[in-house]
This record gives C-alpha cells, structure tokens and sequence, in this order.
C-alpha cells in the first residue's frame, strides 16, 4: 500500500511537471484552507433581512414537498405536533432523540403524546429531532450527528418532524458553516435535508418515500 | 463487466430496434433538459458560479499532491483510513480485505459509479459476499443483471411493466397476485424489501462526490436516502472514490454543489447531502465502527498535463448525456462499457484503451451541446478529436476511413481543384438526379442513404454563391 502511495503521488508530481511543491506555495495552500474563504454566494437569500429569509426559507421548503408549521413559542410544540398527527391520522406514538434542545417544551400539556426518547428502530413511524440550522437559500435542513442526535432517527422513521427556532435559518451554506465551526468539531456525520426521500427511478416519475422519511415536518418557532 | 465497446455499431442497430427502450429514450428527452433549464433560470449566478467551480478544481488539479496528502492526514486524524489503490484489482482486493476483517456476510451499496469501473459485485460474489445494491435503480439493474445504462439514473432504459416483471420474478416471497401496475407500488416493495437488507447488512459502501482536504471528509449526494442507510447502519463504512474527486474546502465543495443538482436533475438541492469524517465518535450512539477510503488512481494520474486533463474536473452530473442526441438515440447500453454519452466517449478510451473503446469518440454529431451544459466547461468535443487524430495516427480507425479521408486531403489542400472538382460533381449529380430530385442509393454512401434519400443538388456549388455575393457586395463601393 506505501508502494501503490507514493507511486501514485510521484506519477502526479511528474505530470504537474515539478517535484514537491516549495515549502512557500505549500505555506499559500495551508492558508488558503485554514481562511475558509467562501466563493460566490447567490443574493437570492443574503439580500434580505432576516424576516424574508425565513419566508423564502418556507418557500423553498414547501417547493419539495416538505410542509412548515410556524409557531408563536415553546409552549405551542406539543399542540403543533398533536395537531400534525391528528390531521394525518397518525398514531399518538412517536420516538424524539434525547436531543436538550427538545427539553424545553412542555410535552405534558399533551399527555396523549407516548414519547420515546432515544435511537429510532425500524418499527417507528414517527420521529421528532431538532435541528442546526435551516438554509434559505434552498429549504435545507442542515442536521448534526452526535451523542444526543443519532443520525439513523433522521431516516428511517416514515414522518420526520424537526423542530427549529427562526433565529436558526440562515442565508446560505457557506453562513452554516460558519456556525458549525463555531460550534463544535467537525461532527461524524453532518445531514443537509430537502425535503422528503424521492426517487424517479421508475420512468422518471417522482415518487416520494424511496428509503427515507415519506414525509418531512418542521414546526418553527418565532422569536 | 466486460466491456462491448467495439460492437458499438452494432449495439446501436439493436438500441434502435427495441420499441421498450425507445419509449423509456423518449421520456427522458422532454425529462431531464426542461428541469434543468428551468433551474437554472431561477439562478442569475449560475455561468458565475460556473466559472469559479471549473476554476475550483482547475486549482486543485494543479496542487493534487498536496491536496490528496492532506485530505489523507485529515481523514487519519479522525480515526479513519485511507488506502491508495492504483488499478482495480488493487482496490477490490482492498474491499475485500476489510470485508474479510469484519466476517461480512452481506455489503449494502449506495450509487458507486467506482464500484462499477472496478467491477466489484462480481468479485464480492466470488469471494462469498453478498453486495446489495440499495438505490432503487441499481437495485432494479442488479436483480436483472444488468449493467446502468446512465450514470445517475442507471434503469432509464426501462419501462414500468419490465420493472413489475423483475420484481415478480425476484420477490417470490410475496403474493402473487399483488398488484403492481404504479411506480408507487413497485417503490413501496422495494422499500419493504432493501429495508431488511439495510438493518442485516455487515459493511456500506458508497462513492463520493467529494472529498474534502481541509476536514478529511466524503460527500455523496442522494434523493432517496439510501446512501445515508447505508453508511449509518453497519460495522464500517467504505467509500469508492477516484484521486480527481477531492476540493480544497467545505466552500469550495458548497460551490459546486450549487451546480451539480441543477445540471443533473434540474432540482434547486438533491434531498440528501451527506458529509462524513471517520468513524463513530465514542460517545455517539449509531455511526459505522470503521471508516476507510480507497483512493483509486486507474489512468487519472497519467490523464494530468495532458490535453486530457480537463476530464477531471468532471463532476458526474450527466448533463452532457441528457442533452446528447446520441446518447437519446441509443441508450447507454450501446456505450459497452460503465460511462455513456459524451464524457463516456472521452473517458473510457483512457480507462480501457482506445482499441477496445475507438468507436466512442466517433458517435458524435459535434453539436456542441454537451459542451454547452458542462457545469465545469469541459471541451468534450475537442477532447473527442484529440482521441479521433490518436486512433489516426495509430493507424487503428478502418481502412476505408483513412483512404476517403486521404482522398479528401489531397482536394482539400488545392483550392482551386477542389472548387472545379465540387462543382462538377454537383453538376453531374444536378443532372443524373433531376428527373426525380433525388437519389434512393449511391455508391459509397450507403450508410447515409440507408436511412433517408440524398436530395439531388440545384444549382451551383456553395462557393460558387459565395463568390458571387462577395463581388455583389464589393460592386458598388468600388
């Protein structure tokens, strides 16, 4: 393996017409990962305020067919989510990570709700996460793995309800990066969702659900 | 798979016959090219991102070295491993290596277009391992054993009844007479099926759209979701990537991405946009154990600096094919080998040798237009003659080809011979055709006429007009 290594990288440096790069240009590449410059970024999400991003973010959300409910505060979670599964005459049974920022909502005015906190298994039809950040520019949701956000509960429940506070959507990819860094780590597995699963694997037709969520939930809270 | 590239003719003849393929080719035609304009009409930016993407990567191919070196030290830091493999079998055998260390029984497949140009579900099935392809088109190709017909919707070659006759032939454990008349319901049942595979299987493998130096991560791109089951459930996660596949940064990779789902499918941002670093953190509750990358070389490296070279920045979208008209005339299939339509024709004359794959760069119109829709401004016309005066120069094209095309040069080169000598064939031709207008065959010409009539020529020669309105134009300003 060393061998196939650095025959590999002697064959690169022999086309590109040069040895190893001098220790300046290598110093110029290191700064230019380390600066986290970003390219272009379409004005489409940065010229608004923050107000329009949040309803563009919305738009393009429901463009692909994921539905938003807005909410006035914590206290409206459990209703906004009863409401949900009652509309769509969905079991009262629902499995939500130990995500803390799922802490804050007072799940016992909605005694009904049989909530499960922890990993999803193949049997849960329904799943509620929280999410990092929501990206206007296209609906994204941008999703982080870790202790308390196991990536699996993101996919294989049919419903996928995430729930998100407006001063979590941002402008562009590029700003969810930022706040990445400033956050944590680089996590083991960073999901960025547009809606629910599809496929059009089947005479191009769109159909949604192939593997992942059939539908996809976010219920944003104002603020 | 064994490669069929040099029966492209006669590939083709049999891609026109079949009424099932016809009809899927006709679908994609009114598909693929009106999303995606209408896509990117939404985007002002997009021939500006366009250039900074192609710039992305022109970048990176310049400092390769470093950025693989680094994207290494990254990924190593994290836990995980990368393996540098320099032909295929070097990199099934390191599939298979892992595979053997964790006692798998059974690999789950997201889309790998690697996995296939190193023909690994073959050499898994060989060695006792059971690959389960997961997205929804591969699967559909891998229970009729058959290879993809287009690089990101593999089945686009078949109509919904041949899928519902697979599925009955396959799924024997179901009943019957269940129906399956709706794509809806043969993707209910492969959901239902490939969600045991999911939960069963031992190690993932997935491809990479990108991999990034800064922070050592893959990214793939899916709208179904299989990719992230995938990798999320099993012991260890194993990702097929080729050395061209790496970007600086996250922002570089975020830049691109802006232009890989609207060139492809036209959609604003594929569903599923996955980044992974290493394996499992402790703490964390699901995540593979292990994380490995292959690193497959396979002919890229000897492509760098030369007029080749911009092939790598190809980011697999497959826009050049679902604009092409003869890849919409003939399928994939005819291609004979894993890469159809236009980047298919200048890559796999590189990966598997121009005298197997010869007639690939010569199944264009020159159109243009895979040019035209290139994210990343890849020449591909002007890649397709560089291969075409190879196989001249090779003497490999046939040799009917080369004595017309010396006939030609000799004319070509005296202008004046040329005019006279045109202008009396057209008169002749002019004559011979003038009572039906027409010619039903001619000789030497049988491939033109077998299809459609020559019409007979009217009148003088092009240059002859052409003469005529320069003086016109001249006349009266002296």
């Amino acid at each position: 393996m060393a061998e196939a290594r650095d025959q590999i990288l002697e064959g690169l440096r022999k086309a590109l017409k040069r040895g190893a790069l001098p220790a300046e240009k290598e110093a110029e590449l290191t700064a230019r990962l380390a600066a986290h410059r970003p390219n272009l970024i379409p004005a489409r999400a940065t010229r608004l305020d923050h107000a329009g991003r949040i309803n563009l973010f919305i738009e393009m959300a429901e463009e692909v067919q994921t539905t938003v409910v807005r909410v006035k505060s914590n206290a409206d979670v459990p209703a906004a989510i009863a409401d949900y599964l009652a509309t769509n005459n969905l079991p009262s049974r629902l499995v939500m990570t130990p995500d803390p920022t799922l802490d804050d909502f007072p799940w016992e005015t909605r005694p009904l709700l049989e909530i499960r906190r922890g990993r999803a298994g193949d049997g849960d039809l329904i799943g509620v996460t929280g999410g990092f950040a929501g990206i206007a520019e296209t609906g994204t949701l941008m999703l982080i793995s870790g202790p308390l956000t196991p990536t699996r509960n993101n996919f294989l429940p049919d419903h996928h309800i995430c729930v998100m506070r407006s001063d979590q959507i941002v402008a562009s990819y590029e700003e969810a990066w930022g706040r990445l860094r400033a956050h944590t780590d680089m996590p083991r597995t960073v999901n960025f969702i547009t809606g629910p699963s599809r496929t059009g694997d089947i005479e191009q037709r769109l159909e949604l659900g192939a593997h992942g969520p059939r539908r996809l939930h976010i219920v944003l809270i104002e603020g | 798979m064994e490669a069929t590239s040099h029966n492209f003719k006669t590939n083709a003849q049999k891609a026109l016959g079949d009424p099932n393929l016809q009809k899927a080719l006709g679908k994609m035609r009114e598909g693929f090219p009106a999303r995606r304009l209408a896509t990117i009409a939404r985007l002002p930016e997009f021939e500006a991102l366009r250039d900074q993407g192609k710039a992305i990567k022109d970048h990176t191919l310049e400092h390769l070295d470093y950025y693989l070196e680094t994207f290494e030290r990254n990924v190593t830091a994290r836990g995980g491993h990368v393996h540098w493999c320099r032909t295929p079998g070097e990199a099934r055998e390191t599939v298979l290596a892992i595979c053997r260390a964790l006692e798998a029984k059974m690999v789950t497949k997201g889309k790998t277009m690697i996995a296939e140009e190193i023909a690994l579900n073959e050499y898994l099935e060989e060695n006792g391992i059971t690959p389960v392809e997961t997205d929804l088109g591969e699967y559909i190709i891998q229970l009729r054993n058959e290879p993809p017909s287009h690089i990101i919707a593999p089945a686009i070659h078949l109509v919904k009844e041949q899928v519902a006759e697979t599925f009955r032939a396959v799924h024997t454990q179901l009943d019957p007479n269940r129906r399956l008349d709706e794509a809806r319901q043969m993707c209910d049942e492969a959901r239902t099926v490939l969600r045991q595979k999911f939960l069963a299987a031992d190690v993932g493998i997935t491809g990479a759209n990108f991999l990034i130096a800064e922070t050592g991560s893959s990214i793939i791109v899916t709208n179904e979701g299989n990719g992230d089951l995938t990798q999320t459930l099993t012991k260890a996660h194993i990702v097929l990537a080729s050395l061209e596949k790496v970007v600086p940064t996250l922002e570089d990779a975020s830049t691109i991405l802006r232009l890989l789902a609207r060139s492809a499918t036209g959609q604003e941002f594929s569903t599923y946009t996955t980044v992974s670093t290493g394996p499992r953190r402790p703490e964390d509750t699901d995540g593979p154990g292990e994380y490995h990358v292959i690193l497959l070389d396979n002919g890229r490296s000897s492509m760098l600096g030369t007029e080749f070279q911009d092939m790598l920045r190809c980011i697999r979208c497959s826009a050049c094919m679902n604009h092409c008209p003869v890849y919409a005339t003939v399928g994939g299939h005819a291609y004979g080998w894993v890469y159809p339509g236009p980047m298919g024709a200048v890559l796999t004359p590189q990966l598997i040798g121009l005298e197997e794959a010869g007639h690939l760069p010569n199944a264009s119109t020159f159109c243009g237009r895979c040019e035209s829709v290139c994210p990343m401004k890849i020449p591909l016309p002007k890649m397709m003659r560089h291969w075409r005066e190879r196989e001249y120069d090779r003497h490999a094209s046939p040799p009917r080809w080369r004595v017309g095309l010396a006939i030609w040069a000799y004319f070509a080169r005296r202008p004046a011979l040329y005019h006279h000598a045109s202008a009396l064939a057209s008169g002749l031709l002019g004559f011979w055709g003038s009572a039906r207008g027409r010619f039903r065959t001619l000789p030497l010409a049988s491939g033109w006429t077998g299809g459609r009539d020559m019409p007979a020529p009217e009148g003088r020669t092009f240059h002859a007009l052409w003469q005529e309105r320069r003086r016109n134009a001249r006349g009266p300003h002296g």
